[in-house]
């Protein structure tokens, strides 16, 4: 059995992880809501893209000669996954998540003999996935520096995207992030987005009388790879969103348990103390009586 | 009736702008400057650094914009761009150095031609901001 002193140090030492996370709650909240808030703002944004690219590729008249980042290479060879996860760590199951996610999908194509290519965007995911996938990565990237998420960012992320598949380095790209959805809930998602998948459900059933300026093929393809780097920015806004999130009931759990293990070892150690107590007594009176 | 629509300006971050009551916008579309009224046939383009006017009943607001998309439709105007200024947020001293930063630009050799223009466009609205 632990000694009381032992007992003293470790009651103290979990008390002050509690302080830790307790803080670590406070400043994820915080930064939950303006996270979330951001998430919020930038979706107008690629919901008013992604509209206007339906309605533009509904309308395109020429579905041969369309441009490759709609249609595809026309080969499912080579796929590039951009997983993309957080530069920190202690947010729960937020990287593991995507990383479970993403390795589900991997599997399925080295399963199809296809080649695989991977991106890591934030470093936490780049620890995940080098151990097994190590000669996959072709490249990692970290946004650790910039504080704030912002555009440009983003767009960075989608001009490398572009390049290589110019290079006809791949024929399918697909991005995975966590969606927000709660504080508790956040779904990971993989989006697919080059080719675009056009299938989706159209909002409204426009009979695309649209009249275009310059040519609709000239617009699409000035607009598809602003697209891509909407895309990835809007998964960068819902991943900062449920990584605070995540951060957030993690570090709320953690002070719960901290707390409970703090009422359990003062409990054992008020215990001891009163069985050395008891003890003492013994020994006093025993020794009284034998005189 | 009312001559008047809808436009709403959004930049990746947020929600620039959003008016219900105004009479005209002028867009610097990529084959000229384009002036929207009520009524006007659905329309998507994109625009080439210029200035947006926004033109309501009781006042006018100007947007310097350096990309964006437009779409019109239904008496609803959107436009979507990844850098936009107000006007009257602008000073002299980051109006050179947008400029700046732009000549910078077009000093590198290996530059396409339209990319080119759409620098020389900038800096030329920028220019000429200045001499108001």
């Amino acid at each position: 059995m632990a000694s009381l002193d032992d007992l003293k140090k470790r009651i103290s030492s979990v008390k002050s992880t509690q302080k830790i996370t307790k803080a670590m709650k406070m400043v994820a909240a915080a930064k939950l809501r303006k996270a979330q808030e951001n998430a919020e703002k930038g979706r107008p944004y690629s919901k008013k893209m992604n509209n206007i690219i339906l309605n533009l590729s509904s309308g395109i008249s020429d579905k041969e000669n369309a441009p490759k980042l709609l249609s595809g290479t026309g080969e499912d060879k080579t796929h590039l996954c951009v997983v993309m996860t957080s530069d920190r760590g202690l947010c729960g199951g937020f990287n593991t998540n995507i990383t479970k996610k993403a390795k589900q999908y991997f599997q399925k194509i080295l399963k199809e003999n296809k080649v695989l290519k991977i991106i890591t965007v934030g470093s936490k995911g780049y620890d995940q996935l080098k151990r097994q996938y190590k000669e996959n990565i072709v490249e990692k990237i970290s946004f650790k520096d910039s504080k704030n998420i912002n555009y440009f960012d983003a767009d960075k992320v989608g001009k490398i995207i572009i390049d290589r598949f110019e290079k006809k380095e791949f024929d399918v790209c697909t991005i995975f992030y966590n969606q927000f959805k709660n504080v508790i809930t956040q779904i990971p998602q993989e989006q697919q987005i080059i080719p675009l998948k056009t299938n989706e459900e159209k909002e409204t059933n426009s009979d695309s009388s649209y009249e275009f300026e310059p040519e609709e093929d000239e617009i699409l393809s000035n607009l598809l790879p602003k697209n891509i780097s909407t895309q990835i920015f809007k998964a960068m806004l819902e991943n900062s969103a449920s990584e605070q999130g995540s951060r957030m009931s993690a570090m709320d759990n953690a002070t719960r348990n901290a707390g409970e293990m703090v009422d359990k070892l003062t409990i054992q150690y008020n215990r001891s103390r009163q069985a050395a107590i008891t003890k003492e007594l013994i020994e006093i009176i025993s020794g009284a009586e034998s005189l | 009736m009312s001559e008047e629509f809808k436009v709403e300006i959004v930049n990746p971050e947020k929600s620039f702008l959003s008016e219900e009551n105004v009479t005209e916008v002028i867009i610097p579309a990529f084959e000229g400057e384009m002036g929207i009224l009520k009524d006007h046939i659905s329309i998507i383009s994109f625009l080439k650094p210029g200035i947006i006017k926004v033109y309501s009943k009781s006042e006018e607001k100007k947007y310097f914009v350096e990309d964006g998309i437009v779409e019109f439709k239904d008496n609803n105007l959107s436009i979507l761009t990844s850098s936009i200024f107000k006007i009257s947020d602008l000073d002299r001293n980051k109006i050179d150095q947008i400029v700046k930063d732009a000549e910078k630009e077009t000093a590198v050799d290996n530059i396409d031609d339209q990319k080119k223009y759409l620098i020389d466009q900038k800096i030329e609205v920028l220019k000429n901001l200045n001499l108001n």
